[in-house]
Formats: structure tokens, C-alpha cells, sequence
């Protein structure tokens, strides 16, 4: 199926709305990007405080506010469902986790969710590798911190090593195994993705010329 | 202004926003820029504003409101736009720096682990 709009069991009830404290006043925001089916929303459920909402985003040129708008031109509007969930952290701290399709066509959709986010994780599906490529390429252009979550579809039969291999993954990356269906795995994730960042951050302002990619 | 008993076809979005299809380039809503309503729904307002303003009444996301309302972000944040010009809601946005704030990757840490 080709429409990221496919996951036709997010809903939208707006009587179901769990609202947020009135004193909340910081949004956050993680990306969980990966190929079609590879279980994002699936994931997203498991931690969300909401059950996944889906809206979409129609991109047009002038829309698309980023450093390689040329790849674009030519192109006319464009319209990208997404899903998201929300986590509540503490009184003011509100975490939005984003599902964002993997695949080539959506980077511009992208360039929209990762404008200010935490960082990413990318989904991946070991029998179906290739599909991260473009995910993580994309990714180190940007600079956007990501960690790689394998979710498990039974029967793997590759090892760690072999799949940083494949993805040709920076050491410094974590990796880790995961179930998308499972709360606590789903919170490991995250948590390894936060992890990553703080000791990402605290080596970078360390620099003294930090060289930031934009 | 918006004719009862339409789809969502385009033509209905740009009546929505009086022919506008994008707001400002500088558009200060995030996805995640919180959205607090200012004032109660007053009759005669135009539905979709009404209808933000009650959802509005605790702090709500742009991404929310626009999935509640089923419109698109980009619709929804032209809306939002005129709502927040006419002193209608406030905007709390997210907080951006170039690095994270290590208080707040702390916070959120802490916030994950007790899940």
C-alpha cells in the first residue's frame, strides 16, 4: 500500500480527549521514522497517553521553508498523513512522538517534523533492511541525533553487528532490539534515544569551535 | 462563510481562510506550540475559531487541533494566526536553542523512566 494515511484504526474522537494540565507549556518532540508497516504506530501506541491521532500536512514550495528547497522545484502541493502521540512528562513537559514515513517521497515532510525535534529513531524491520537507508541518510544530512531500534518480528537472523554493518552505522549510534508492541520496550527506545543525546550534547559543548552539520 | 453540508474538498479549506492557503512564512506555530484560549466562543464567530476556543480551554497542541478539527496543520495554523491576532488565545511555543538544554533532556529522561 503506498498511502501513509493506511493505518485506518487511529482515530480521531474528539470525546476521548484526554486534555493536558493547564500549566504545560513546553511541547518536545520525537520522530519515529521507518519504512511501511515496520510497526511506528504500533510503537507510538504503546507509550502514548492518547490513542495515536492522524492529521496530515499539505506541503507546498513555499511551504517548504529548508536549506535544499531545490530538490523540490517543480514540484505542486502535496499532502502527507502522519500519526502522533503524546506523552506527558511532569507538569510542564509535554512529549510529542511523531510517525513519519521512511521513504524517499516524504523527505519534505520531514524537514517539517525534525525542525526542532530531540532527535529520531529509527524504526527497522531486519528482513527489510534496505528500506532505512534513505531514513538515516537523510537523518546525518540533517544532523538530527537518531538511534536505530530493531523491532522484532520473530526470527531475525541477523546479529547486531551484522545489521550496524548493513546500515553502515556510525559506532557512536546505539542500536538496540526492540518490541513496538511492548510499553516497556517502547519506553527503552525512547529513554536509550535521550541517553544518547544528553552524552552527545555534553561532549559537544565541550568543544570549544563546535562544528555543528546543518 | 462555510457552506453546511460540503466535503472536505479544497474549495471548502480556502473559504475556511478566506482564500489564504499558507499563513506567514514566519508562522510562529510549532506542531507542538501549545494553544491556550483567551476568551469564551461568542455567537457569531466563525465555527472552526469556535470550536478551537472550546478545545483551547486547557493548553492543546497545533498537531491536535488540527487532527480534532480534520484539517490540515497548514490550515489549522492560519486559523490559528487570526485567533492569536485578535487576542483570541495565546501561543506557548516550545523553547528552540541550537543544543538541547541539559536541564530539559534531564527532565524529559526523568519523565520517560517514570512512565
Amino acid at each position: 500500500m503506498d498511502s501513509v494515511t493506511s493505518d485506518a484504526r487511529t482515530s480521531q474522537g474528539a470525546d476521548a480527549r484526554t486534555p493536558l494540565g493547564a500549566q504545560a507549556d513546553n511541547g518536545l518532540k520525537i520522530v519515529v521514522v521507518g519504512g511501511f508497516g515496520v510497526g511506528k504506530t504500533t510503537l507510538v501506541r504503546s507509550v502514548s497517553e492518547i490513542r495515536p491521532l492522524n492529521t496530515e500536512e499539505t506541503m507546498t514550495q513555499a511551504g517548504a521553508a529548508v536549506d535544499d528547497i531545490s530538490e523540490v522545484r517543480g514540484k505542486s502541493a502535496t499532502t502527507v498523513a502522519f500519526d502522533f502521540g503524546r506523552i506527558t512528562l511532569d507538569a510542564r513537559n509535554v512529549l510529542y512522538l511523531f510517525g513519519a514515513p521512511g521513504q524517499e517521497r516524504f523527505w519534505f515532510l520531514w524537514d517539517r517534523l525534525f525542525s526542532g525535534t530531540l532527535g529520531a529513531v529509527v524504526l527497522v524491520d531486519t528482513r527489510r533492511i534496505d528500506d532505512s537507508w534513505y531514513a538515516i541518510d537523510r537523518l546525518e544530512h540533517h544532523g538530527t541525533p537518531f538511534i536505530v531500534a530493531c523491532n522484532d518480528f520473530g526470527g531475525s537472523a541477523h546479529t547486531p553487528a551484522q545489521i550496524r554493518e548493513a546500515l553502515d552505522l556510525d559506532p557512536k549510534v546505539p542500536l538496540l532490539d526492540c518490541d513496538a508492541r511492548s510499553r516497556e520496550s517502547s519506553k527503552r527506545v525512547l529513554i536509550t534515544l535521550v541517553e544518547h543525546l544528553k552524552t552527545l550534547y555534553a561532549a559537544e559543548s565541550a568543544l570549544t569551535t563546535p562544528e555543528l552539520a546543518l | 462563510m462555510s457552506r453546511p453540508g460540503r466535503d472536505d474538498a479544497p474549495d471548502r479549506l480556502y473559504t475556511l481562510t478566506g482564500g489564504r492557503s499558507r499563513s506567514a512564512p514566519d508562522t510562529p506555530f510549532d506542531l507542538v506550540t501549545l494553544v491556550v484560549a483567551e476568551c469564551d466562543p461568542a455567537v457569531g464567530m466563525q465555527s472552526e475559531h469556535a470550536a478551537i476556543l472550546r478545545l483551547c480551554e486547557r493548553p492543546t497542541a497545533v498537531v491536535e487541533i488540527a487532527a480534532v478539527l480534520k484539517l490540515p496543520v497548514s490550515i489549522t495554523r492560519i486559523l490559528l494566526s487570526d485567533l492569536l491576532a485578535a487576542g483570541r488565545v495565546s501561543a506557548r511555543h516550545p523553547q528552540k536553542a541550537a543544543l538541547p538544554d541539559p536541564d530539559i533532556l534531564e527532565q524529559v529522561l526523568v519523565g520517560l523512566r517514570n512512565l
